[in-house]
């Protein structure tokens, strides 16, 4: 169900080099690793492009066809502190695209006011972990608009762009990965891409959703990842996961910056055990596309899922009760979950709180053997 | 030479007078501090040889304890996120002198001359900085999560930390101490809703807190003058008395501190104290600091402005020391920084085990991706 008439096939694959520099962070190799990205047909000629570059291109999509569409947030109006809007006021002029007073909760009431008018709010929270001044906005307010409202009223066309995950030295208070909070509430919808070309449609995708996003953008990845994007107008649906890699012997799921660490655990399983692993970037957490998993969990049987963020609690908790409710005699081995410990997100033990590529290869193995 | 380095023109300090009497006072004129719903101190004060060489002596390890942890970032040592103080040392400096070390502080990002100013040494700012098991938060937090007695924070979440200020203010109304609370921020975090909430509980309760503007002129990299609407954030408080004062002029900030902790412990409530003053490095590390503003626009504060020049031309003036003696203090304050950020460097990092202690005050096991490997206490 594309909703981008330039889209023929979403699903087919293709492996690029789309690579990290910054590889080893969990103690894996520095060597560039390939993650197969998909391939969007139609959508013209490509440009190389890092995260930031495609989501910037993505925005600049969106601002070009949506005159209603307006960026804003802190420093967004000189490129933002990780570029992201670089170069679009200058283009779209400081009435569209300008910069807000340091006040989180502020941004996402205006947004707010601003969807309900119509127009096309894309707000940027610097960083996840300052969204927390504006939890109330989004929660009691965004995602109930248009319930309580009795459909009268709703926001929409908001989406929050906002950076998640681990940096490397990012310490408690730029992070972390707060997707669950926003996934237990009714009425937003979240999304995480995992390489640039996935984030311009997804984003693209986001922002002429007409229910509100919160799009989380793996930081670590806004440089370190470089593909081919396409320079045309594209969107890949929320909600509908994407089988990266088929495989028949244990289902691996994850998100974000996490499908990189995953593909390198699954590369492993494979060379070393030769365990047939199927990789599943969930995209959108919610609505999160059940469907898929379960039908490639009654595949294989086995299930691992991985997350930065704390485990209990977490959205993969979420993902094991549907897995177990619909999926229970199939069922060869416990799910497993592999994420981070249940601490604040730390400086100095940054290595050991990540769920890297050899916690999730020990993971896959102790299923297997189970 | 810190002076040959910053050129600076004794011509261009001319709004500075001061006059020496023979009993060893100095009188020091400042731009009066303009003034809300109060009368505000003076415009003048008597300082003396102690005061002035101490000042200096203060603000000069001020700076080079953030000098020290330009170059440790630079070197890779120092990770992830850091906010430099330098320019605005005078607000530190006289801010610490008009209060007591009973008196409690609590800050934002940019907190590593507090911590020297509250008593922590070096050692233990440059050993949390380095994520060192000998800095003051056990390594574990890094350049804005540092703590002291009587010093809350290194508070990371922009405005965050200013109701915690009215909180602590209302335990020493309480429990009767005498004592007041500052709650420092920035122009930045001035337009955060619950810097109003706790304006309007501070005023509610009459609480003995001194709300601290630190106005830099720049949050991150949005001028002042693009996010705030009015620019006065000494009247932003409406009901709350406030001063606009010469935050690069020790003397100025000191005899403003005085006269705000006296306006607190005499029970009239909070104040709110602006302090226009300057940052001459970037918002944080990787801002270079010159994209929003000029590199002329720095320059000309650090010529016209600096508080310590602006000392060291007093002291000059007055032939309480020499140049040379200045520099022999400036050595010391420089070897102190050295070793200790050597010892810092030299010692060892935090235990593993300490990712999951101060969670909770019991220690309680805590997950791993298998039952068996989870970490219990």
């Amino acid at each position: 169900m594309l909703r981008g008439n330039n889209i023929k096939k979403v699903n087919s694959l293709l492996v690029r080099s789309f690579h990290s520099t910054v590889g080893n962070r969990s103690g894996g190799p520095s060597t560039p690793i390939n993650y197969p990205s998909l391939e969007i047909e139609n959508a013209g000629e490509k440009q190389k492009m890092n995260l930031f570059q495609a989501i910037n291109n993505g925005m600049d999509i969106a601002m070009q066809k949506d005159s209603k569409a307006v960026v804003f947030g802190e420093d967004v109006g000189f490129g933002g502190v990780f570029r992201c809007t670089v170069g679009l006021r200058d283009k779209y002029g400081a009435s569209r695209v300008f910069n807000t007073p340091l006040c989180e909760q502020g941004i996402a009431g205006f947004a707010i006011g601003l969807a309900a008018q119509g127009a096309t709010p894309i707000a940027e929270i610097q960083f996840a972990d300052y969204i927390f001044p504006a939890f109330d906005q989004i929660v009691n307010e965004a995602a109930k608009y248009r319930y309580r409202s009795g459909g009268q009223f709703d926001c929409g066309s908001l989406t929050i762009r906002s950076p998640y995950g681990a940096v490397g030295h990012g310490g408690h208070y730029h992070s972390q990965s707060p997707e669950s909070y926003f996934g237990h509430t009714p009425g937003l919808k979240v999304v995480i891409p995992s390489t640039p070309i996935e984030a311009k449609g997804l984003l693209l995708a986001s922002i002429r959703e007409k229910d509100p996003v919160i799009f989380f953008e793996p930081k670590l990845m806004y440089r370190s990842a470089v593909e081919e994007v396409p320079i045309g107008d594209y969107e890949i649906p929320l909600g509908k996961a994407r089988i990266v890699k088929e495989g028949k012997d244990i289902t691996i799921i994850g998100w974000g910056a996490q499908m990189r660490v995953l593909l390198q655990a699954v590369n492993m399983a494979e060379e070393k055990l030769g365990i047939s692993c199927e990789l599943i970037d969930l995209r959108t957490i919610q609505p999160w596309d059940v469907e898929t998993v379960v039908e490639s969990v009654k595949k294989t049987g086995r299930v691992v899922i991985s997350h930065e963020a704390p485990k209990t609690g977490g959205w993969a908790a979420e993902i094991s009760a549907t897995i177990q409710e619909r999926c229970f005699l199939h069922l060869e081995a416990p799910i497993q979950r592999v994420c981070g410990y249940d601490t604040p997100f730390p400086l100095i033990f940054e290595k050991f709180y990540v769920p890297d590529h050899l916690k999730n290869f020990e993971s896959i193995k102790k299923t297997m053997v189970y | 030479m810190l002076s040959n380095f910053l050129k600076v023109n004794s011509k261009a300090l001319g709004h500075i007078r001061t006059f020496a009497s023979k009993s060893g006072e100095i009188k020091h004129n400042f731009k009066k501090a303009d003034t809300y719903l109060c009368d505000g101190p003076s415009d003048s004060t008597v300082t003396n040889k102690d005061e002035l060489i101490s000042f200096f002596t203060e603000m000069s390890r001020f700076r080079r304890l953030e000098t020290v942890c330009d170059g440790l970032y630079k070197k890779k040592l120092i990770r992830g996120f850091c906010h430099l103080y330098t320019g605005q040392e005078a607000v530190c400096a006289g801010l610490e002198s008009a209060i007591t070390k009973d008196d409690h502080i609590i800050t934002a990002y940019r907190d590593h001359t507090y911590m020297l100013s509250r008593g922590a040494t070096p050692e233990e700012i440059f050993a949390e900085l380095l994520m060192k098991e000998t800095g003051c938060s056990k390594g574990k937090g890094g350049s804005m999560h540092m703590f002291t007695k009587n010093f809350y924070g290194g508070n990371g979440i922009v405005g965050a930390q200013c109701p915690l200020g009215a909180g602590i203010a209302f335990a020493q109304k309480y429990n009767k101490t005498g004592n007041v609370c500052l709650a420092m921020y920035g122009d930045g975090a001035a337009n955060q809703g619950q810097l109003f909430e706790a304006f309007n509980m501070a005023s509610l309760w009459k609480l003995p807190v001194i709300f601290i503007c630190e106005n830099n002129k720049y949050g991150m990299g949005t001028s002042q003058k693009r996010s705030t609407a009015g620019h006065d954030f000494y009247t932003r408080g409406h009901y709350v008395a406030g001063l606009k004062v010469d935050g690069m002029d020790v003397f100025a900030v000191k005899e403003a501190g005085k006269y705000a902790a006296e306006w607190c412990r005499a029970g009239n409530g909070p104040i709110i104290l602006e302090m226009d003053t300057y940052r001459y490095v970037g918002h944080s590390m990787s801002d270079p600091g010159i994209t929003y503003r000029t590199r002329e626009e720095v320059n000309h504060v650090r010529q016209t402005r600096d508080p310590i020049e602006n000392i060291r031309q007093i002291i000059l003036d007055n032939k309480i020391a020499t140049e040379d003696q200045l520099a022999a203090i400036e050595e010391t304050v420089r070897d102190e920084m050295e070793k200790a950020s050597e010892k810092a460097i030299a010692a060892p990092l935090p235990q593993a085990r300490e990712l999951f202690t101060n969670v909770y005050l019991q220690e309680v096991p805590v997950r791993g991706v298998e039952f068996v490997n989870s970490f219990k206490p």
